[in-house]
């Protein structure tokens, strides 16, 4: 019995082992000076379990009495998870180590984090949902105030602190609810109490309560304020690290328990995400337009991406909970390559975050500025790009489930979101020219992933390269 | 007798509650608080939950109170200056709470369980069994998984709380216990012959 359970866990287990070790032979060893093996070994780690996990795993398998779900959809946002998190640790590397901030312990804090993500994704009860999560949570605080002796890393690191246990309180208030209603904490016992369709006061209560713990985490509005701050202040291949795998933790976590848990009141939180959602792309929009800093203008435009993400969750419908996958998807791609962008925005060798010292960039880097023209377009949704089909697909779901005004919002909240991102082509491309020159080359294997993250983007329109089928039969074993 | 005990703890749950939140001196909080932890440590024998009461004590009191007591005292916090701060929003943050509080009144009034919640919920306590043996086997049988993150958790606010503060000082003289073991008369002391009425 035991041993069956451990066997379903074992990629989990393994990734804990590893950081354990690698905690222990850094400090007995050469301390920092390892941190770079250390960042290679864990993003080495990450691809290998991620290629076990989409290669193996086959069907349904429930351990621990049914607190721990490994199913297609949580195999599909692990690797989704694993993959974003190893290509940020590869592309964090040349910047931390030239800042002196390539602590051995940052890989570590990651990994562990990497296994908070899994857990949450493979959440069948109440307290296993909130163990991952925090431990996803905590070790993410410290790596926001990992610049310790900068006072916007530390600003960053307690502001997310505190709110982030705000938000916990929240969602633990919900399930305390939702456990004296329904009096278990399993999924599978939570969704049998909202049979026949008639939900109690009770569990819409703690339900509206979970949301919006769960909200907060992906930083939807209006449980948004922490993400422009600290996108801001931690160090950039951090908040490269915030805006892709824990975002696709949390929306795989939100689609898990709404789904699992509360399947059989569809109608009662279509709602609620629906409003979610809209809001969050029109904040997303229209507060990205007075930014001038690209670290809270990715801010912002996470916000509004996490808007149409909870789209294709407001559907309610599998083919909903596909879009939302595709969408993730695409999502994390294109950060990764607009972060490798930022990450090389650099002056005599220090970090640029003005947007307004891309003026003319295309001169200076035709090649770099193709790539980010075409990642950009995409984050937009501009139609030959991948972004755009990410965006269509939660629009059709939304519209298959007859939220046609959420999809018309959708529309008029990417063209108004647009503006922001071609601002940018347009200084790139027309406009003024500055004396002061960025750096023209270095950035490692920055280019490398620039380029491939652009190329997708591309290439990805003929066959969006399987990800569609996967994420269908993704949000098949979640929705029946 | 029961009923009594009951009363007597939940009226000083709530008045330790309130008085932590708005006793002026954060020191005098913090001992309210600890009235608080103990009157629910009260409340819990009365259910029958003597070692959750005991640890409750132990943990909460015991380490935790006492920890927030040092910090609060440590920590040169300005109360007047953060209470000013707060004075001006809290116009808006009554008008929540007030909100906030008519909905969990409505709700609660129409609150009712689900028919099968109260035979799950003591499906999972084992009668024949003592507390502490009780707990011990649903906290590492059914719930070893959850007790293990837990673990997990406990290990990633160490290593935060170490690499946020550690420094190592270059400037500092450490011991090197090796170093003085292998330490000797040869290479520590050297003799030189003074000869009288000389300097060196």
């Amino acid at each position: 019995m035991i041993a069956e359970d451990l066997n379903i866990i074992l990629p989990e287990i393994i990734l804990s082992a590893f950081a354990l070790v690698g905690l222990l032979v850094a400090v007995y060893t050469t301390k920092d000076k390892m941190g770079g093996l250390l960042v290679w070994a864990t993003a080495g780690i990450f691809v290998v379990l991620a290629a076990w996990i989409g290669m193996t795993g086959e069907g349904t398998r429930i351990a621990f009495n049914g607190m721990f779900i490994e199913d297609g959809f949580a195999r599909f946002a692990k690797v989704t998870i694993l993959l974003s998190a190893a290509c940020v640790l590869v592309m964090s590397e040349n910047y931390m180590r030239t800042r002196g901030l390539l602590r051995f312990e940052y890989p570590m804090l990651v990994a562990l984090a990497a296994v908070g993500m899994m857990m949450m994704v493979s959440a069948g009860d109440l307290m296993a949902l909130y163990m991952g999560l925090e431990l996803q949570s905590l070790a993410l605080y410290v790596v926001a105030s990992l610049r310790r002796d900068s006072v916007r890393s530390t600003e960053a690191g307690l502001k997310y602190f505190v709110l982030g246990a705000l938000s916990s309180g929240l969602l633990l208030y919900g399930a305390s609810l939702v456990y004296g209603y329904a009096g278990t904490t399993l999924f599978s016992g939570i969704i049998t109490t909202a049979q026949g369709g008639d939900t109690s006061l009770g569990l819409l209560f703690g339900l509206v309560f979970l949301i919006a713990g769960l909200a907060f985490k992906v930083s939807a509005v209006p449980f948004h304020m922490w993400t422009p701050d600290v996108y801001e202040g931690s160090p950039t291949p951090v908040t490269a690290f915030f805006a892709t795998a824990p975002k696709v933790a949390a929306m795989a976590l939100f689609a898990r328990v709404l789904h699992d848990a509360f399947g059989n009141a569809v109608s009662d939180w279509s709602q609620i995400i629906a409003l979610l959602s809209v809001l969050s792309m029109f904040l997303g929009a229209v507060a990205a337009i007075g930014q001038t800093d690209i670290k809270r203008l990715m801010a912002f435009s996470s916000i509004a991406h996490m808007g149409y993400a909870l789209m294709g969750l407001a559907a309610g419908t599998a083919f909903g909970v596909q879009a939302m996958l595709v969408y993730m998807a695409i999502y994390v791609t294109m950060n990764v390559g607009t972060f490798a962008f930022i990450l090389m925005m650099q002056r005599d060798g220090a970090p640029v975050t003005d947007i307004r010292a891309l003026n003319m960039y295309a001169k200076q880097n035709p090649g770099r500025a193709l790539s980010m023209l075409v990642l950009l377009f995409s984050l937009a949704g501009v139609p030959p790009m991948l972004g755009f089909f990410g965006k269509l697909y939660v629009l059709r779901a939304a519209y298959d489930a007859g939220l046609a005004w959420l999809a018309i919002a959708g529309v008029i909240a990417s063209v108004i979101g647009a503006y922001y991102y071609l601002r940018i082509v347009f200084y790139m491309y027309f406009g003024e020219e500055q004396s002061e020159q960025m750096d023209r080359t270095g950035g490692g294997v920055l280019p490398v992933f620039l380029t491939a993250s652009a190329l997708i983007m591309v290439l990805g329109i003929i066959n969006m390269f399987g990800v569609e089928g996967a994420a269908q039969a993704a949000a098949g074993a979640l929705v029946n | 007798m029961t009923v009594f005990a009951f009363y007597l703890f939940a009226t000083s749950v709530i008045a330790g509650g309130l008085f932590t939140v708005i006793s002026r001196n954060p020191v005098h909080s913090v001992l309210w608080l600890i009235l608080a932890f103990l009157s629910s440590a009260g409340l819990f024998v009365l259910l029958g939950a003597e070692f959750v009461a005991m640890l409750l004590i132990i943990v909460y009191v015991g380490a935790v109170a006492v920890l927030f007591l040092f910090v609060v005292m440590m920590l040169d916090v300005d109360f007047a200056e953060l209470k000013a701060e707060m004075a001006k929003y809290m116009p808006l943050a009554l008008l929540i709470a007030v909100v906030i509080l008519m909905q969990f009144v409505m709700a609660f009034g129409a609150w009712e369980s689900n028919a099968a919640a109260e035979g799950l919920r003591t499906q999972v306590t084992d009668t024949t069994k003592f507390n502490t043996e009780a707990l011990g086997l649903i906290l590492y049988d059914d719930y070893f998984l959850i007790f293990q993150l837990a673990g997990l958790i406990l290990l990633v606010a160490m290593i935060g709380a170490i690499v946020l503060t550690l420094r190592h000082r270059v400037d500092v003289k450490r011991q090197d216990v090796v170093a003085q073991m292998m330490r000797d008369p040869a290479t520590a002391m050297e003799l030189k012959d003074v000869k009288p009425g000389q300097g060196l």
